[in-house]
């Protein structure tokens, strides 16, 4: 009996990195997927970000899901979501201020991220807050994967290097794969690739 | 299941939960502070390090953005902030300038140019190096293209004219505030200036 | 002459969607047909202008003045969520047509995040091309105005590229999603072309 339920929240994470990935799967939070993964490791500091705000906010609505009246739930969610994400930007500018720059605009988006309140309202509210906290988690490393991954593929065919390793000599890769449109078509293929391979049915 | 709906319960739960937010946040605004202005004065004290010659103490002029750093009693230089327009947005540098008028460093603060391309003026070293000890007494401030002396980034050209438009601002403003006390020392500089460039403007307006 | 700058570059140049990457979900959800497209388009521009003065005026009296800047991202979002309920219940005593035509995606739009990336890069980003590098009240009402323009303007281009697409037979894989995203690309290559006309 307790095995079962530890290996139902272990299924729970793995769930979220392939059966329900957000990037690939659900198409949920597309817009820093897109505007962040200019290399590998934007794309995890995007993706570590959000797990952050995904757990702590998962953890919190479940907590206080029993007591909000039904009518004004969204925005205490809001409001509760907003809070982890102005205490990720604080620590951010303390701690890590180059990459809170680079990520800029992204960091504040937290918020309306469909991810994190589309997990409030399909899963958290009506969970305790260890599997809410497993959800968070799952979906989260579901969505740095992805991320990493499209940052991966664009960093290298953009600019020829893999985690800012340079491998091919100081030349330039294919500068369009940094850019906007690299961004869509990256995407767009990876999608297929993962359609093809990984989805079952 | 989430609780019954009625006009006390909504005001008094919603209330409380800002409440709580921004109790949370005031207290971590407090705690976070001081590591946050540590961080932003580490990252000008480095750049103002990376564009002038040793130095102790820094002095920041709000009106003419710049830094008078200096060691001990002898003046080290200015480093000087300007912004002009690039080719994606605007592009902040950082001039060091010595007393004798010579360009010390220049580093980029923030920009918004193509990466690979524009955004190259932070890491091509052909480019950088040139600043390094660039005397406009000596060289013509502007681009090869337009019959100058410094050498632009390889298809890149616009991005490097604004680049050398920061710099002459940085200039301007050096000599402004260095000239205005010591007297007429750099006559030649104004009178080349003053012929370049009248439409960019200095960098605080 | 900033005023058109400020429009050129909002549409065109830095078009919120295709080279700022704001907005996609809803551009990919709505984008099946031309007519929610530009249902939806309308919606975006009327809250994302009024948005943009009422978080403008947030920020400048009573942000700044009491030194709370970290509470921008709360402040701006509730205040966006409260303005759009404000707007459809207006809408729906008011004037019931609109309310038909736009009342639909009204509540898609709170977590538009086009309208928190516009109210937040009024009052962050500085812009080369203006005085002193901040907009001002009338210069951020119509780069709003302008932006949501520019979201329109690639929505209904998408929409109208997206009614073929549906024709048409495409490999099972490439169903649906991957071939929008990808013509997506296609469109934000054409836009590039566009990049450093006004800076």
């Amino acid at each position: 009996m307790k095995e079962d339920a530890a290996m139902s929240k272990f299924k729970m994470i793995t769930d979220g990195l392939v059966k329900n990935n957000p990037t690939f799967v659900l198409l949920l939070g597309m817009c820093p997927t897109l505007a962040t993964t200019t290399s590998a490791i934007n794309g995890l500091s995007m993706g570590l970000a959000t797990l952050f705000v995904l757990v702590l906010s998962n953890m919190a609505i479940s907590a206080i899901a029993p007591v909000v009246p039904d009518k004004v739930h969204i925005p205490v969610y809001i409001v509760v979501i907003a809070t982890f994400v102005t205490l990720l930007q604080l620590l951010m500018q303390a701690y890590t201020p180059a990459m809170y720059e680079t990520l800029g605009l992204f960091i504040p988006l937290i918020v309306v991220n469909c991810i994190v309140l589309g997990r409030a309202e399909a899963f958290a509210n009506k969970h305790g807050v260890i599997e809410s906290a497993c959800d968070g988690l799952g979906v989260g490393l579901g969505f740095t994967c992805s991320l990493t991954v499209l940052g991966l593929v664009r960093e290298i065919l953009g600019s020829g290097s893999v985690f800012g390793y340079n491998f091919i000599g100081g030349h330039d890769g294919m500068l369009a794969f940094v850019m906007a449109p690299g961004a869509f078509l990256c995407l767009g293929y990876l999608m297929v690739l993962f359609n093809k391979y990984l989805k079952k049915n | 299941m989430a609780a019954k709906s009625n006009l006390t319960n909504m005001v008094l739960v919603l209330g409380l939960t800002c409440l709580l937010c921004s109790a949370v946040l005031g207290g971590a605004y407090v705690l976070t502070k001081e590591p946050i202005d540590k961080a932003a004065a580490e990252k000008t004290n480095q750049a103002i390090s990376q564009v002038l010659p040793h130095f102790t103490a820094v002095e920041y002029n709000e009106d003419g953005h710049y830094y008078k750093a200096t060691d001990g009693d002898k003046l080290v230089g200015y480093a000087i902030e300007s912004t002009v327009v690039g080719f994606g947005g605007p592009l902040s540098l950082i001039v060091g300038v010595t007393p004798d008028g010579v360009v010390y460093n220049t580093s980029v603060l923030s920009h918004s140019e193509t990466p690979g391309l524009g955004a190259k003026c932070t890491t091509d070293a052909k480019f950088m190096d040139q600043w390094k000890g660039f005397d406009p007494s000596i060289k013509k401030l502007s681009v090869k293209k337009d019959g100058g002396d410094v050498d632009a980034i390889t298809a890149s050209t616009i991005t490097s004219r604004a680049y050398t438009l920061a710099v002459e601002n940085a200039l301007t403003v050096f000599n402004e505030i260095h000239s205005a006390p010591a007297g007429p020392q750099d006559d030649n500089c104004h009178s080349e200036r003053s012929e370049e460039s009248n439409e960019g403007g200095c960098c605080h307006e | 002459m900033e005023y058109f700058l400020i429009i050129i570059s909002a549409i065109f140049v830095n078009n919120i969607v295709l080279a700022q990457f704001l907005g996609i979900c809803p551009f990919l959800g709505v984008s099946n047909k031309l007519s929610t497209a530009t249902g939806m388009s309308m919606a975006v521009c009327f809250v994302i202008t009024l948005a943009t003065l009422v978080t403008f005026l947030i920020n400048k009296y009573l942000l700044i003045p009491f030194n709370i800047t970290f509470l921008q991202t709360i402040a701006f979002i509730l205040v966006i969520a409260a303005l759009v309920q404000m707007v459809e219940i207006v809408l729906k005593k008011v004037s019931p047509s609109l309310y038909q035509a736009l009342g639909i995606f009204l509540p898609l739009i709170t977590t538009n995040c086009t309208v928190l990336g516009v109210a937040i890069n009024v009052v962050t980003k500085e812009f080369a091309f203006v005085p002193g590098g901040m907009l001002n009240l009338g210069q951020a009402l119509v780069y709003a105005f302008a932006t949501s323009l520019g979201y329109g303007l690639a929505m209904v281009i998408f929409a109208g590229i997206r009614e073929h697409l549906s024709l048409n037979n495409v490999p099972k894989a490439f169903k649906g999603v991957p071939i929008a995203i990808i013509s997506v690309g296609i469109l934000a290559l054409a836009f590039m072309g566009f990049s450093g006309m006004v800076k």
